[in-house]
């Protein structure tokens, strides 16, 4: 029977089109459940009778272990299990890129804060007492602590291989070029430490077939499976991940720290165990951002036109390789920063050492450049006498501009707009010429260190550009299952991936993006776990492009099953479709003819049928970079901001108090308003920090201030207000022409900010963090 | 070792207690209420303010004995049976949460402050919110949070 005869309905009411859809700035759907302290973090599980974990770490940077005698610690009333190295039933290295680190260390430590035991306890303070019991006997050896040295052929070796973990070279362009000007600097960056609030934590369920459930924070579900089969000798599908809820990420927990831990516990006492770390434990416990030496030398024109980049750039990778190589060829290929260039020769480098392991952190080796390639900006821009902002106008990237990589950039790069955005934002007045200002608005504030003398006043900019998305030709690409069905009468949509909601908001944007893409209201984002298929890293602001993307492939397929099924049930006789030689169209929940005339309403067509599709998206292959010239395509999207800071210096205590940041961004499309300026400014904040606050204090190996107490990071009284503009030029590559947002805001931050306390100073002003002695020690 | 307590308006009686366990560790593992959370432990970040018989504190830093026959209120006490406190209705509305672990701690101190000052200067919120620290938002939006609420309750007459 043909349905050509279905009367079309009429149009008795005015269908509304979906609210909460993309480009409005909706809530997150999470969010009651924080605000009312009932949201389920990693730290916050419980399951009956679950033991707690604690974890015996060196207190040395680099020893030989002649023994651990683990007796002690079993006679503690209480203890379940105590586990060592022998106990790991798979492989006993595990790592991102490199396998190189121990799951617990056998036969050597290399660094501070290594994991050598386990234990189970009924109590979390008696599992702790009984990893102090444990004795271990060590063959104290040097550290190995200067990358410098580590790689300089005459240190000694602490894996197989060298201590050179990854050498990118760059050679782009004529090399033997010369310049009217040189330019040489030597500049460094402290070791940032990610120090997201929420700590490594996680409950692992021992499973009655023999594998394990695991509910844990984590930036990459799939990861942490492929490493935790091979360590437990499981098949992956016996290694089941739950994302608990995620106190921040911002890379710290890329690597393993407590996943393996927690499970060879579970598995060993058939009973649940929960792990949270310590704050001093999570500074142990997962990787920082590489410190780094940088020297640079620019040649340029009389007129302000550079001519050739050289740089040689030595980042500190630690005890072990984590994301190291990626890191290395990142600060490589964004070593010139956001402008053209005729001639670069990069090389960069990261070594093994004895100090703590480091890996990714957000931006991911473009900070440490940025703040070199901006610091050797403002010499030159002094050098020459010319205004900074002209110089780097005159050399600012556009569309269709290489990389040093020899990459084309193929679509906005609105950088000289950056630039005269910023320009023209209005300037804060003088405190000290504000009606009725409050002390607390000086440097040193509330603790009275200074009334207004002393204090000068220093404004700089600085940009900042980095990849969105995996690199070098990895195959990076995210899976989302979606599936609409009729419940009480209405529509909804059930959106499931495996991507690791942070904090920043892709739970809200996968909602957005089904609501959008199928005009149905009810949108139930399901719980991230590995029963779907991997969604990637929340790494590299590349969530919203992959994982979004996913979404929007699979919410295609949807509607395009359900017109699919309409023209079956329908029949493609229709009238207003012979009319319009059209197909049916889903609009706003409906099904309409290409006139846009009611056909159905979703419920009546669907009614008790699922239509459910799983979809992988990939962005466009990038390709690996010629291991000699360091050329190729290997990234599918750059991301720019730019960013001004204006800042009082006490010159007389070197406290610096940071008075507004100002930002320009380009973020294709504003899918969400609101998340995206609160990832402007959480991002503008952890630049604050790098720049004059937050530095892991590494001594002969050694961390010195592993606490909340002694490594500072921005408090709201730190913080200035930030003046945003968000630019929209869409990238026609990207889904919705959306540009990562997560990372930009964080790199030029920092330079801005050492550039406006040179303005106020006349200091030279070459690491980061500045801290106080570097300005009154040279004033 | 005994602990009585009332929690939310609520009489508790826990029993068992390591002498040395924190107020948090009871409220977080005993009582099963983890709104107040475990960032730092030690008095630095603020995530595990709750009010003690009105006095706003870091549970971290209070041993569980400390509190007996005390007044403690959690921000999971915060909300009505339907409602949400206004404090948390300006935090979701203004953008500031994200990942979230900061802000119960956070929701607690803004609550503190305007009780004490319904209508406070930026300066004043800066300084009431110094103890609490963010990683994700830079804090912009915590302070329009903030901003917001006081002017829901002074127009609500709640303040």
């Amino acid at each position: 029977m043909s349905n050509s005869t279905l009367p079309t309905k009429q149009r008795d009411h005015i269908s509304t089109p979906v609210s909460a859809g993309l480009g409005e700035s909706v809530a997150r759907p999470d969010g009651t459940l924080k605000v009312t302290g009932d949201f389920a973090f990693s730290s916050d599980l419980w399951a009956e009778g679950m033991l707690w974990a604690s974890t015996l770490r060196s207190p040395h940077p680099h020893a030989r272990i002649k023994s651990i005698n683990i007796a002690p610690a079993l006679k503690i009333n209480g203890v379940s299990a105590v586990l060592t190295h022998d106990d790991v039933p798979g492989a006993k290295l595990y790592g991102l890129e490199i396998i190189d680190q121990p799951v617990l260390a056998f036969d050597t430590i290399r660094f501070h804060g290594e994991a050598i035991a386990i234990v189970a306890a009924d109590h979390p303070e008696t599992a702790k007492r009984a990893a102090q019991a444990i004795i271990v006997e060590y063959e104290i050896l040097e550290p190995v602590i200067d990358p410098d040295f580590a790689i300089s052929g005459k240190a000694p070796v602490i894996h197989t291989g060298g201590n050179i973990t990854r050498h990118v070279p760059i050679l782009f362009g004529p090399q033997d070029l010369t310049a009217d000007v040189v330019v040489k600097g030597e500049y460094e960056v402290g070791m940032q430490d990610q120090a997201p609030l929420g700590p490594e934590s996680g409950l692992a369920i021992p499973a009655e077939d023999g594998g394990i459930d695991l509910y844990l924070s984590t930036q990459w579900l799939h990861v942490d499976r492929g490493q935790l089969a091979t360590v437990l000798g499981l098949p992956p599908e016996k290694v089941r991940l739950t994302l608990a809820g995620v106190g921040g990420a911002f890379g710290a927990r890329e690597d393993l720290s407590m996943q393996a831990h927690v499970s060879l516990l579970a598995m060993r006492t058939g009973k649940p165990v929960k792990i949270v770390y310590s704050r001093e434990e999570s500074f142990f416990g997962h990787v920082h951002r590489h410190p780094g030496k940088l020297r640079y030398e620019h040649g340029v024109t009389k007129e302000g036109k550079l001519v050739y980049v050289k740089a040689t750039i030595v980042l500190d990778g630690g005890a072990y390789a984590s994301s190291s190589p990626a890191v290395c060829a990142n600060a490589a290929c964004f070593a010139v920063g956001p402008y053209e260039v005729e001639s670069a020769t990069i090389n960069s480098y990261v070594a093994y050492t004895n100090n703590p392991p480091c890996g990714a952190m957000r931006g991911f080796g473009a900070v440490q450049t940025a703040f070199a390639y901006e610091s050797q900006m403002d010499k030159i821009a002094e050098v020459l006498g010319m205004d900074p902002i002209d110089l780097r106008l005159k050399n600012a990237m556009s569309r269709n501009s290489l990389m040093p990589t020899g990459q084309p950039i193929d679509s906005a790069a609105p950088v000289a707009e950056i630039l005269e955005k910023l320009r023209a934002m209005p300037l804060p007045p003088l405190t000290s010429t504000t009606e009725g200002f409050d002390i607390i608005e000086l440097p040193g504030g509330a603790s009275n260190a200074t009334h207004g003398e002393g204090v000068r006043r220093g404004i700089g900019y600085a940009l900042g550009v980095k990849n969105v998305g995996f690199s070098e030709g990895f195959d990076d690409y995210s899976t989302a299952k979606v599936s609409l069905q009729i419940i009480n009468g209405e529509p909804v949509v059930e959106v499931h991936t495996a991507a690791a909601e942070v904090g920043q908001g892709l739970v809200t944007l996968k909602g957005q993006i089904a609501r959008t893409e199928l005009g149905v209201q009810r949108v139930v984002v399901h719980v991230s776990d590995t029963q779907v298929g991997s969604a990637g890293s929340t790494s590299a602001s590349r969530q919203s492009y992959v994982t979004g993307g996913a979404v929007m492939t699979a919410c295609k397929a949807v509607r395009d099953e359900i017109l699919l099924f309409a023209m079956e049930k329908l029949g493609h006789l229709h009238p207003h479709l012979l009319h319009f030689r059209a197909t049916y169209l889903l609009v706003d929940g409906e099904i309409r003819d290409g006139n846009g005339t009611l056909v159905s309403s979703l419920a009546d067509l669907v009614q008790d049928r699922i239509f459910e599709c799983t979809r992988e998206y990939r962005h466009r292959p990038t390709t690996p970079i010629d291991p000699i010239t360091g050329q190729g395509l290997p990234h599918t999207q750059f991301a720019f901001a730019g960013h001004r800071a204006v800042v009082d210096v006490d010159i007389e205590t070197g406290l610096v108090k940071v008075i507004e940041m100002a930002t320009v961004q380009d973020v294709g499309k504003a899918l969400n308003p609101q998340a995206i300026e609160g990832q402007i400014e959480g991002g503008t904040a952890q630049g604050l920090g790098l720049a004059i606050l937050e530095e892991i204090q590494v001594v002969n190996g050694k961390v010195k201030n592993p606490s909340f107490t002694d490594y500072l990071i921005p408090t709201v009284l730190d913080m200035p207000p930030v003046r945003s503009i968000i630019l929209e030029y869409a990238d026609e590559h990207a889904p919705y022409g959306l540009r990562g947002v997560g990372e930009a805001p964080t790199i030029s931050s920092t330079p801005a900010i050492v550039s406006a306390i040179r303005a106020a100073t006349g200091l030279a002003l070459t690491r980061v963090p500045v801290r106080p002695e570097h300005i009154t020690s040279t004033m | 070792m005994r602990l009585t307590c009332t929690v939310n308006g609520k009489t508790e009686v826990i029993d068992d207690i390591w002498p040395g366990e924190s107020l948090l560790y009871v409220l977080r593992e005993r009582m099963g209420l983890p709104g107040a959370k475990n960032a730092c432990e030690q008095g630095e970040c603020g995530s595990c303010s709750v009010h003690i018989d009105g006095v706003l504190v870091c549970a971290c830093l209070v041993a569980a004995g400390q509190v007996e026959g005390a007044q403690i209120q959690t921000v999971e006490g915060l909300a009505g049976a339907t409602e949400l406190h206004p404090v948390q209705q300006a935090y979701l509305d203004a953008g500031a949460v994200q990942c979230g672990f900061c802000t119960p701690g956070l929701i607690v101190a803004t609550v503190d402050l305007l009780d004490k000052n319904s209508d406070p200067t930026d300066n004043e919120i800066r300084e009431a919110l110094a103890g609490n620290l963010c990683r994700c938002t830079g804090y912009a939006k915590i302070l329009d949070a903030v901003r917001l609420a006081a002017a829901r309750l002074e127009k609500t007459g709640k303040a």
